[in-house]
């Protein structure tokens, strides 16, 4: 961090801010902080009697010196270069559906039972592929459900009944 | 010492030809033979999948299904990268600099064959490595007091994250993020809860299976949706007796077969380096030491036989820390520790003494699920190359599938759902800022027993940290650490000679493993 005068400095700041790696750096900070504050908070202990929150402080500000080596990094790296902090094409549809899909197993498998949860997941999950048609979207899921039931529920016995209903 | 290790590999064989545990480990082989193929489906994501499913059954059959399901993998996984040009999983990438060039000549059949053939003899080559030397590693690793183990598993930990994939500074970072992670919980000695944020579901701590799926899985799918490149199958249509090599064939593969087994056990015994690692090594050396060195990528044999045999044996090999010690070379191998672990098995050297029938079952599994992977390919190769062609908007929500139902019955509950949801989505952002999540599965699994042996040597020796570099094992543990540490920062700051690693070149269109 030894730029030479101001407007460099301000140069170098502009330029990090598209960088990967200072991002990746930050979010090591930002954990390590996490870890480096909360930790002394369990009682750190001696050296030789260490306590429970010895370790997690340690790792924090080891973590934290990791953070800044590898926001650091991203200085002497040139514009244009490392800045895909997104896919060419962001695909937040598709994102959503894959991070929805878990959702709707939960919510579907505790007020509906294993069937509709395993049909909701698999359906919301294959909407988010680009060539997605809800016709081929039911019937993968159709298809997938009665696999499922039939493996984990009569095959391995998961302890989840296939249908009930317990409200909302 | 020879004939004790034989004749309880025999007792081994006994083992694992039990009627079900030779049906676990055929279906683990299985298993991992059509994830292998399939194209954005890895091995981590299947064993984790598979891995609640396994609480039901003995540790035994548990283990030999896991472990069949990662080598099973190894040979499926050749099947892509040769007819698709594919690198579906990491270790297969170089095959796929000659593979598919041969595949394009019409001779991908003989690629395919030789290639089964030669993974065959590395393993083979790998699991006699095992055999000989585990109990020796045994021996010395009984003597370690906590000191050493500390050392030893700090000297794990460093090779696993710095010699792996991408850049060793976050590889390093990834390993702490693992081991804070491992802390989560109740702490075993007092019993304070830490970092659970008030969640009594957490006191246990962070699930395995959670973690993994949320890594491996969801973290994984986001990586990949809609990023599918289009699956070119003109070149699939492989009948069983286009697998047969020509005698010349047969000729040119069998020195690189032994080269690449060589190179794969010695890269097995440097911690860290897994079967990636070896197989470029085994390219660079096969490169070097041919008579047409500009011949490599047009189709050469070689070139896919080396790295190929040198994978295989390295990943045999790759289980003579991690059962011996204890010590897990990989994300792969810290995951079938977890799974010894929560079956109820401490691992480390006493492993060995006190489950025999685990360790050398496994071990004699090795070699009747390789027989039984030759036996699955050749003839059935038809059937995989079938498999090829399932496309990706299918595999990944059916995937979605098994990931939930799978974090659900580890526990029966719903909230370990939720958790994978959540590290799934903070696994996403970090593979987008350049991380590779291996190295925290590896933290996560020794984050716990690296506590407790660090507090345990802290006490012998009354808050001395100096015990570390006085006691003479575990200075030599902290030199291989520093030599570690001193040699990748001497090749990160030394200009040049970066790009032209095989490495770099095959590294950028992988999804991270």
């Amino acid at each position: 961090m030894s730029a030479s005068s101001e407007p460099g400095q301000k140069l170098v700041l502009s330029r990090l801010v598209r960088k990967r790696d200072f991002y990746a750096g930050g979010l090591m900070i930002l954990f390590g902080l996490i870890m480096a504050l909360k930790g002394p908070t369990y009682n750190l202990g001696t050296l030789m009697h260490m306590g429970p929150g010895f370790l997690p402080t340690a790792l924090g500000v080891i973590l934290i010196g990791l953070g800044v080596a590898i926001a650091a990094t991203a200085i002497p790296v040139p514009e244009g270069e490392d800045e895909d902090l997104l896919t060419a094409e962001p695909q937040w549809f598709a994102w959503a559906c894959i991070l929805a899909s878990p959702l709707a197993f939960i919510l579907f498998g505790a007020i509906g039972g294993l069937a509709p949860a395993t049909w909701a997941c698999v359906f919301v999950a294959s909407l988010g592929d680009r060539s997605a048609t809800w016709k081929g979207c039911f019937i993968l899921a159709t298809v997938i459900t009665v696999f499922g039931v039939s493996l984990f529920h009569f095959v391995l016995q998961i302890p989840m009944p296939v249908f009930k209903w317990s409200g909302l | 010492m020879i004939t004790t290790a034989l004749t309880d590999l025999y007792h081994g064989f006994g083992v694992a030809l039990e009627p079900h545990n030779l049906m676990w480990c055929f279906l683990g082989v299985l298993i991992g033979n059509m994830v292998g193929v399939l194209p954005g489906m890895g091995p981590l994501a299947t064993i984790s999948i598979l891995l609640p499913l396994t609480f039901g059954i003995k540790p035994v059959g548990a283990i030999l299904m896991l472990a069949g399901v990662m080598y099973g993998a190894q040979y499926g996984g050749a099947i892509c990268s040769i007819l698709l040009n594919l690198p579906c999983h990491p270790p297969h990438a170089v095959t796929c600099l000659d593979g598919y060039p041969m595949t394009k000549q019409g001779r991908g059949g003989v690629a395919l064959g030789v290639t089964v053939f030669a993974s065959f003899v590395g393993a083979s080559w790998g699991i006699t490595e095992m055999i000989f030397l585990s109990p020796i590693l045994v021996k010395v690793a009984l003597q370690f007091g906590p000191a050493e183990i500390c050392s030893l598993m700090l000297l794990g930990l460093l090779a696993g994250s710095t010699l792996a994939r991408g850049s060793p500074i976050k590889g390093v970072a990834m390993t702490v993020l693992g081991l804070m992670l491992g802390i989560v919980g109740s702490d075993i000695e007092t019993g304070a809860e830490r970092f659970t944020f008030g969640l009594t579901e957490l006191d246990d701590g962070i699930e395995l299976v959670a973690l993994a799926l949320g890594l491996f899985g969801i973290a994984e799918f986001m990586n990949s949706v809609n990023q599918q490149a289009e699956i070119n199958t003109k070149y699939t249509n492989i009948r069983l007796r286009d697998m047969r090599p020509k005698k010349e064939d047969i000729k040119r593969s069998i020195f690189p077969m032994l080269r690449g087994t060589i190179v794969g056990s010695l890269c097995a015994l440097i911690p860290g380096t897994g079967p990636t690692i070896a197989s470029f090594v085994a390219y660079a050396t096969e490169k070097k030491v041919s008579k047409t060195p500009e011949l490599f990528g047009t189709g050469m044999i070689e070139g896919v036989v080396c790295p190929e045999t040198s994978t295989h044996s390295s990943v045999q090999g790759d289980f003579i820390p991690t059962m011996s010690l204890g010590i897990p070379g990989d994300a792969v191998m810290a995951l079938l520790l977890g799974a010894l672990m929560i079956q109820g098995i401490v691992p480390g050297p006493q492993l060995i003494s006190q489950h025999p029938d685990i360790f050398w079952g496994l071990v004699a599994s090795f070699w009747i699920g390789n027989i039984l992977l030759v036996l699955l390919n050749i003839p059935l190769i038809g059937l995989w190359v079938k498999l090829l062609t399932i496309p990706y908007r299918f595999l990944y929500p059916s995937a979605m599938f098994f990931v939930c139902i799978g974090v659900y019955a580890a526990n029966n509950d719903f909230f370990q759902v939720g958790e994978t949801l959540v590290i799934g989505f903070l696994g996403y952002i970090l593979l987008r800022l350049g991380f590779h999540p291996a190295p925290i599965l590896l933290g996560f699994v020794l984050g716990p027993r690296f506590e407790e042996n660090f507090r345990r040597a802290m006490l012998i020796s009354r808050g001395d940290i100096l015990v570390f570099v006085e006691r003479p094992i575990s200075a030599v543990f902290i030199a291989m650490c520093v030599i570690l540490i001193v040699g990748q920062l001497y090749f990160r700051l030394k200009p040049g000679k970066k790009k032209d690693t095989p490495g770099d070149r095959v590294e950028q269109p992988l999804a991270a493993e």
